[in-house]
């Protein structure tokens, strides 16, 4: 069976078409475009044209972006700075024009660096249709059995202190390179403690997920060489990361806490 | 199987043809319009040899619908020389930057997107544009050097 593209002016148009039976978004491309290629995705893919899908708005620390907004519109947007390299860092120029933030809450590993900042800042996905909001987790959560439904847009709160959200990425390849692993961190201070750590792990499991003993290791601690070492020890606590082409298992566990020290020591 | 009509602006020329239904525009151009300069490498966004500018910007035309283009201005490899070749293409042969040529297509038009947009780029700026093309022959020095020759001027245009 051949591809059939359907074109939708609006993304509730394109919600309503995906009711009707199998069928698969197109959102940049960069993902569906070469499973389509490869004659792997056949049959239906819907697409949506409405240019309101790529805008960036800021309402006070609220910032919401559209499914369609590009990694390349990110990463030039000045009042996004936090996202600048974590947007920057996936892939080369055309892929970043192409490659789109909804899409990438829906990449399979070991991509999803994007999601991954986007779960440790406790992001929200805008479902379509009036499907209201739903945390990223559980977009991610449900990705794999194809529940998550449509994201129109993702909103998060922008922190206030750009220095308490961290970003490292390890690839091999430089400066573009598909991640070993990724982690994102959202470590707000009150008096010097941590209050509501986020600590998000990507290319560590089937989806981007959170570091729920690395968090329990750091809440209401001093960010001092002790509290680091603690948490490197439990970087790797309930992951089950994946062998592939680069890297393995046991290596991604073993990497795991070297590169959660070296983030937090950077926050510190 | 049915047939939808693009219609876009290659290198400067209006063009029309008729899409397949999930055609990329990489398949469109070389087979619909018969533009052979961007290459098929590897069909997954990886290895940059399809790189084409649509609107101005580096796209990579493996990864992009065909029927998206309609009403696009693409550029090709095919379209930099006009009675002279273009400065970057002079100075890839003066720095023997193409060895097999595979990549070289996209190389090109990588660095014409980012010549355009910044004509001074720094070493890193030209590294992080062709960061997304692989070349398995010569190495990127060659490559990096002719495209900074153009920037500084050194290239004959």
């Amino acid at each position: 069976m051949a591809v059939t593209v359907e074109t939708h002016p609006t993304l509730t148009e394109a919600a309503q078409a995906m009711a009707r039976g199998d069928a698969v978004y197109l959102g940049g491309g960069t993902g569906v475009m070469r499973l389509i290629n490869a004659g792997v995705i056949r049959g239906r893919v819907l697409r949506v044209t409405d240019p309101g899908l790529r805008e960036i708005s800021l309402s006070g620390e609220t910032v919401r972006l559209g499914a369609g907004v590009t990694m390349a519109a990110v990463a030039g947007h000045r009042d996004l700075a936090i996202l600048h390299p974590v947007a920057g860092t996936i892939g080369g120029p055309a892929i970043r024009v192409m490659a789109t933030v909804g899409g990438n809450l829906f990449a399979p590993h070991p991509y999803g660096d994007f999601a991954t900042a986007l779960l440790a800042l406790g992001a929200r996905a805008v479902m379509a249709g009036g499907g209201g909001t739903r945390p990223v987790e559980e977009v991610l959560r449900d990705r794999a059995g194809g529940r998550a439904g449509l994201v129109a847009a993702v909103e998060f709160a922008r922190p206030r202190d750009a220095r308490t959200f961290g970003w490292h990425k390890v690839s091999r390849v430089k400066p573009k390179g598909v991640s070993v692993l990724a982690i994102a961190a959202v470590l707000p201070r009150e008096g010097g403690r941590i209050r509501g750590a986020r600590v998000a792990f990507g290319a560590m499991g089937p989806a981007p997920a959170r570091a729920a003993a690395v968090e329990r290791v750091l809440e209401g601690q001093s960010l001092d060489a002790a509290t680091i070492a603690r948490a490197a020890e439990v970087a790797a606590e309930g992951f089950d990361p994946p062998t592939d082409a680069l890297a393995s298992a046991w290596y991604r566990r073993e990497v795991a806490g070297v590169h959660l020290r070296r983030l937090l020591e950077e926050m510190a | 199987m049915s047939m939808k009509p693009v219609t876009l602006t290659l290198n400067g020329t209006a063009k029309a043809g008729f899409a397949t239904d999930g055609q990329n525009l990489l398949d469109f151009l070389r087979r619909g319009l018969g533009d052979l300069s961007p290459k098929y490498g590897c069909g997954q966004g990886t290895c940059g040899a399809c790189t084409v500018l649509v609107d101005g910007e580096p796209h990579l035309a493996c990864l992009m619908l065909a029927e998206a283009a309609e009403g696009r201005r693409i550029e090709t490899t095919a379209g930099l020389a006009g009675a002279t070749l273009h400065p970057l293409q002079e100075a890839f042969m003066d720095r023997f930057a193409a060895q097999c040529g595979y990549c070289t297509p996209g190389m090109l038009m990588a660095a014409k997107a980012l010549l355009d947009r910044s004509p001074r780029p720094t070493r890193e700026e030209v590294i992080e544009a062709i960061s997304g093309n692989l070349c398995r022959c010569t190495g990127y020095e060659p490559i990096i050097a002719a495209i900074l020759d153009v920037a500084e001027g050194r290239a004959s245009a």
